[in-house]
């Protein structure tokens, strides 16, 4: 058995690695305007904002809606501690100039100096700290919610958790809090995706690796949390979602186990959240709607309650069809879809919410269920055994 | 040894028990029988920490172990096989048997080894959802379960329940087994004619209350007995 499970994640290994290494060919062969990096980007910010949900309502059973609360801290957090100073206080105008003075890629620009490699590492260090720290809050904002919260089930909890969503967003755009949120008002001019690729003395782009960077972050994260979910901490987490009474006679702290994973989940939100003002170069709060949780859910459900590679899969294909396959029903006529004029604008929503219906309907427990990739190939190779006796 | 003294339980919303005082001695066989809400279940989701008691006190080797939480008692040996099996049906039956074993951190291939061979079926079916097994499988995964976390003392609700009469006597054949290997068994059962004749010390509870105790046979021969609860 361990054999095989070493074959497996060296396969795995190989498959990520050819995967990076296709998006980094893509994008330097393939016009940079083409949709697919709006999706591949995009889509890969979804996959690890999807899977963290995942590993809160499918694989610990707790039914949380606060996702967008805790991708809005992420994003913020990520915002505030990266705009760089010269910028800062045209970012900041309404407010007369912002009350924090700190930005992570000038901290480690004073170390490594902002030119060349040296700018290079403040960048991509400066960024990384961020995207932690912007993890960081958001987990310690569940870890304080789950204080109470947590003691509550199902639909209750689920209420609780969509109530601290939108509080939080009221807050951020209070004016109190300007000089640090920018009240209603847009963040901008932060480190994005496109600051990482590589550009020459004359700043001309050499390489492009704006789409390698969130296929990077999101991998990495997946696969910790995949590590989780393997571990005992994951059954304990799965013992829970199936019988929380026979859980706790086992030994297994209900409070603390649920306090854990809801943590975690909120710290991978947060790290999605702050990817995804990366994504669109701006963060406002008023992005991070109950709407965007109500998404998230359904990316979970269509992909399989407690499936991780399903998470991914329907992740990257939600936001194909919402952002890209479906144009031609709204505007120009795009990959052979031309709808009559009279439904343009509003057509794509409605064909969209049809499809849904389908798959839902077709894919009762989403398209993978709660089985992984491997598990598909693993199922034929026992079937041939079987054959074979 | 593990004691009960006077203990008393509020469950929802009633007194459930009502001051109850008995002893399960190292490696013996004990069993409590009653009627419906006789209280036997509350009794062991109390010993097992699930429940908070209104007052009593409960001894295990001298310990005060009263109102702990349950993940320190079963670290002091005492593990429950709840009502009902409750395996986790959507989990392996291996992954099953590893929760049973979520507070040790040793290596668990002995332990694996000795319950499989306790219930080979188990291990034919090691890579099967709980879920799918048969009501005396599941059984049988719940004891093993329980079995993981090497207990002192395992306390078994209602293992017959909804269990066919032959597998019903395997599963008394596999207690007896497991008890002679020295684990402490705390057994409730309806079945009484078959926990009687299984146990070595026998409490009868009525509403609440104990109302007669002795070795199993002694109970089983008494008029009282014989008229309610063996027919």
């Amino acid at each position: 058995m361990k054999k095989t499970n070493k074959r497996g994640s060296f396969i795995a290994l190989i498959c990520v690695i050819l995967m990076l290494a296709l998006v980094v060919v893509l994008e330097n062969t393939v016009p940079f305007t083409s949709m697919l990096f709006t999706v591949l980007k995009k889509g890969a910010v979804y996959a690890l904002v999807v899977v963290s949900m995942n590993l809160l309502n499918g694989f610990t059973g707790l039914f949380s809606l606060g996702q967008a609360g805790f991708m809005l801290l992420g994003a913020y957090t990520y915002a505030i501690f990266t705009i760089p100073s010269d910028v800062r206080d045209s970012v900041f105008y309404l407010f007369g100039g912002s009350a924090l003075h700190i930005s992570f890629p000038e901290m480690f620009e004073s170390v490594f100096g902002s030119t060349g490699v040296g700018g290079a590492i403040s960048l991509i260090l400066g960024v990384l700290l961020a995207l932690i720290l912007a993890g960081l809050v958001a987990a310690f904002f569940a870890y304080l919610i789950g204080l109470p919260v947590l003691r509550l089930k199902s639909d209750y909890l689920a209420i609780a958790t969509l109530g601290f969503a939108e509080i939080i967003r009221a807050v951020f755009q209070w004016d109190k809090l300007g000089p640090v949120t920018n009240g209603a008002n847009m963040l901008k001019s932060f480190p994005s995706f496109t600051s990482f690729n590589l550009k020459d003395a004359g700043g001309h782009v050499v390489l492009r690796l704006s789409t390698l960077v969130p296929f990077v972050v999101a991998t990495l994260c997946i696969f910790l949390i995949v590590l989780l979910i393997n571990s005992s901490y994951g059954r304990a987490f799965k013992a829970i979602r199936e019988d929380e009474v026979a859980a706790e006679a086992m030994g297994i702290n209900l409070f603390k186990h649920k306090q854990l994973s809801f943590c975690i989940s909120s710290f991978f939100a947060g790290v999605g959240g702050a990817l995804l003002a990366m994504y669109s170069n701006q963060v406002q709060a008023k992005v991070f709607t109950a709407a965007m949780t109500y998404e998230l859910l359904l990316i979970v459900v269509i992909g399989g309650i407690g499936s991780v590679s399903g998470s991914c899969i329907a992740a990257f294909l939600y936001i194909a069809a919402s952002e890209w396959w479906l144009r031609g029903l709204d505007e120009n006529p795009f990959l052979g879809i031309d709808a009559p004029a009279v439904f343009r604008v509003g057509l794509r929503l409605v064909v969209f919410s049809v499809i849904i219906m389908i798959v839902v309907l077709f894919f009762r427990r989403g398209i993978m269920g709660d089985r992984e990739l491997p598990d598909l190939f693993r199922r034929h190779k026992k079937a041939a055994k079987e054959v074979a006796k | 040894m593990l004691k009960i003294e006077d203990l008393r339980v509020n469950y929802g919303g009633i007194e459930a028990v009502k001051g109850i005082t008995f002893e399960v001695p190292d490696k013996s066989i004990v069993t409590l029988i009653g009627a419906n809400g006789a209280g036997k279940s509350t009794t062991l989701r109390t010993i097992a920490g699930l429940v908070k008691p209104r007052t009593g006190k409960i001894t295990l080797d001298g310990e005060e172990i009263t109102g702990k939480a349950p993940n320190y008692i079963v670290s002091k040996g005492i593990t429950l096989v709840p009502e009902g099996r409750r395996v986790f049906p959507d989990l392996t039956v291996l992954e099953n048997l590893k929760i049973g074993a979520y507070l040790r951190k040793d290596s668990l291939t002995k332990d694996l080894d000795s319950i499989y061979e306790l219930f080979p079926r188990l291990k034919e079916r090691s890579w099967q959802a709980a879920g799918t097994l048969s009501g005396g499988e599941q059984q049988m995964l719940a004891v093993g379960r329980a079995l993981m976390s090497r207990p002192k003392i395992m306390m078994m609700d209602e293992p017959s329940l909804g269990l066919a009469p032959l597998v019903v006597k395997g599963i008394f054949d596999i207690i007896r087994e497991i008890n002679r290997q020295g684990v402490t068994i705390l057994l409730i059962e309806q079945n009484a004619n078959m926990a009687l004749h299984t146990a070595d010390l026998a409490y009868v509870l009525e509403t609440g209350r104990i109302m007669l105790s002795g070795s199993g046979d002694e109970v089983l021969k008494n008029e009282q007995v014989k008229k309610a609860y063996l027919g």
